[in-house]
């Protein structure tokens, strides 16, 4: 199992003092290496749940287990390390870093895990179609080249987890399929379970397992 | 990538900002180092030059005057003893050496004091273990009535060489420029002290000159106050033979002997005088002579003495150590303020960055880490600012000292460097981290997912 929530729950504090319960998952999972999309309406609690998996957020209660490591029971630290080490994460605006070069933002995601691979990083960006644009700053790419270059910052660390936040919201059609193909294709080569959550109906039809996530989160 | 990379990435992304907080800081840390070795310049000008005299002997007055005056020459000198009185201290048990000095007159060319004094002046270095060097031509040197010894700097901007001859302006008062030439014979090599920017004429060519030997009345009236327990008759007898010798020559000259004006006659000791002794003792090496000396001296009516160092070492603490000290706490200010400039100029960026901390903390970045990140660009920029600073500072000594050199006549080499300049890197070290710590707290604290929205 590779991805596992049980008894998930997260609320905000609301302006007035209350809390508004934003998740609340009886159970999910994502088999090793199963790619599963997650569709939800707009403020359906989509990117706080990718937030609680990814432990940058934590859970009000309940067990997130990824790789057979509960996030919901480790420190900060150790989540940020988990995090760095074993989750891969494409943004829907990408979230490239502008001072840095494609090349260099790839290899920046590998410093903090503390495997910094100049060789990888730049097969990444090779296997991605940008070897051409390795030293290119992401104001420099195109849209499109700039989600491949998150794709290729996603994979650097060897992640068992991809999680995808809208990963074509931000692009054209032209370039969706080819985002798409892309993070399908190298997640399955790489043998990465890849959950992607999405409020587009089209982009969830192209994979074999969609979620509706009203489906199994009932905050109420 | 390391830390310092991430942050040196992010400093040049805002390369305007960042150049300009960082000039401040050098700008700040080249005042520094300038002043801390104009200062180390100026303080062994002040404490070590007349370090190598026991004691200097002058008529009664103040004994800083006294000093400026013989050292320094930036002081009129006070008034004259009798030769005799010189004499006397050449014969002192204790006296290895005593010099004498006559101050008062300036070259016509540049207006640079003149010292006329013995060849044995140049025997005793000013400051310890600094001999004088000279360049002569020959043996011929100092040694007769019109021969000149000058300083590196009155030859450099004079434009005097070996050979030339100048006259000198005497200090009478109505700018009376004496017709006697001297020729100069030696020039010194630079020294740092003011020796630089005088000249030295030989004492027998300084007495020959009209106005230097006093008239014979006021010679013996002023023995007579200076030595009172002598009477008018023991001065005449001591001064006999120079007595019969002045009659003889002015009773040459009334009957018309066909002298001319300008015949230069052996001056008698008792019309002889000196400004100032130069003093150094037997077996003193921890001053105790000199104190004690000088001690007897200042009990008399006479002359009065003054160490040297005493003397500077005083003026250094409460003058120029003070303009030294506020010199100092103004470019501790002005690094200070660079400093504020920094802390502004990172602070205001978080506001901006929070998205890209936020990135770095989803792409696994520890809190601790991005903290780390700014203040590493804090460091970055102070240490940046130090170094570049610290070039600044010693280009500006570089190329500056022989400005400084021709306008001051401080002696400053362009390779100097104070060790107390080296504490730019603690104190760096030590703001970078005070300038850092507030935005890396705001970085530490950074939430991930609002950030992430932003």
């Amino acid at each position: 199992m590779s991805l596992l929530l049980r008894d998930v729950k997260k609320s905000y504090r609301e302006p007035g003092g209350g809390r508004l319960p934003v998740l609340n998952v009886k159970e999910y999972s994502l088999k090793a290496g199963e790619q599963a999309a997650l569709l939800g309406q707009s403020g359906g609690g989509k990117t706080t749940l990718l937030n609680v998996i990814s432990g940058i957020a934590t859970p009000d209660s309940g067990d997130i287990v990824v790789d057979g490591v509960n996030l919901a029971k480790l420190p900060e630290p150790a989540r940020d390390r988990f995090r760095a080490e074993r989750i891969g994460i494409v943004f829907q605006t990408f979230h490239l870093l502008p001072a840095f070069s494609a090349f260099e933002n790839v290899l920046l995601g590998m410093s903090f895990s503390g495997r910094a691979n100049r060789g990888y990083a730049r097969e990444l960006l090779e296997r991605v179609g940008l070897k051409e644009r390795l030293n290119h700053k992401p104001g420099q790419l195109s849209v499109g080249e700039q989600q491949r270059v998150s794709v290729a910052r996603a994979l650097a660390n060897h992640p068992k987890l991809m999680l995808a936040d809208e990963p074509t919201a931000s692009v054209d059609m032209a370039n969706q399929n080819v985002i798409l193909d892309l993070l399908r294709d190298t997640c399955r080569e790489h043998g990465v379970s890849l959950l992607l959550v999405t409020h587009s109906p089209e982009v969830a039809g192209l994979f074999d397992r969609v979620d509706q996530l009203s489906d199994f989160n009932q905050p109420e | 990538m390391n830390l310092f990379s991430i942050a040196w990435k992010s400093l040049r992304q805002r390369w305007l900002a960042s150049s300009l907080t960082s000039l401040s800081v050098s700008l700040g840390v080249a005042l520094m180092v300038a002043i801390l070795i104009v200062n180390g310049v100026v303080d062994q000008m002040f404490s070590q030059t007349g370090s190598g005299y026991s004691i200097i002997v002058g008529a009664r007055g103040s004994r800083t005057q006294l000093i400026m005056s013989t050292i320094y020459r930036m002081d009129r000198p006070i008034e004259n003893l009798p030769w005799r009185y010189f004499e006397e201290w050449k014969e002192h048990k204790w006296v290895e050496r005593a010099v004498p000095m006559n101050l008062g007159d300036t070259t016509q060319e540049g207006g640079f004091p003149i010292v006329g004094t013995t060849p044995e002046y140049f025997l005793i270095p000013p400051i310890p273990d600094q001999p004088f060097r000279m360049k002569v031509e020959g043996d011929d040197k100092f040694n007769s009535t019109w021969d000149a010894v000058i300083g590196s700097q009155v030859a450099r901007k004079n434009g005097w060489e070996i050979g030339s001859e100048f006259q000198m302006v005497h200090s009478g008062g109505e700018g009376h420029i004496h017709d006697e030439k001297f020729t100069v014979k030696g020039i010194l090599a630079p020294t740092g002290t003011p020796n630089d920017r005088t000249v030295f004429v030989h004492i027998d060519g300084f007495f020959a000159l009209d106005g230097h030997d006093k008239p014979v009345e006021e010679a013996i009236e002023r023995e007579l106050k200076f030595y009172p327990s002598e009477s008018r008759a023991d001065i005449e007898k001591r001064y006999a033979a120079d007595l019969a010798d002045i009659r003889a020559h002015a009773e040459e000259e009334a009957s018309g002997g066909g002298h001319d004006h300008h015949h230069h006659h052996a001056v008698s000791d008792l019309q002889k005088e000196v400004t100032a002794v130069l003093v150094t003792l037997k077996n003193d090496d921890y001053g105790i002579r000199a104190q004690s000396l000088e001690a007897e001296i200042n009990e008399g009516i006479q002359a009065q003495a003054a160490r040297p160092t005493d003397v500077m070492g005083r003026l250094m603490i409460n003058l120029v150590g003070n303009v030294k000290d506020a010199f100092l706490v103004l470019t501790g200010l002005i690094i200070l303020v660079s400093g504020i400039g920094i802390f502004v100029s990172i602070y205001n960026s978080m506001a901006d960055r929070k998205k890209e901390i936020a990135i770095m903390r989803a792409l696994g970045a520890r809190r601790q880490t991005v903290m780390l990140i700014i203040l590493s660009e804090s460091l970055l920029l102070c240490m940046l600012g130090a170094v570049i600073g610290l070039l600044l500072g010693h280009g500006l000594v570089f190329f500056g000292s022989p400005i400084i050199e021709q306008r001051a006549g401080l002696l400053i080499d362009p390779y100097s460097y104070n060790p107390w300049e080296f504490i730019v890197v603690p104190i760096m070290i030590a703001m970078s981290a005070l300038i850092g710590i507030l935005p890396g707290l705001t970085a530490y604290s950074t939430d991930v997912a609002e950030g992430l929205q932003s």
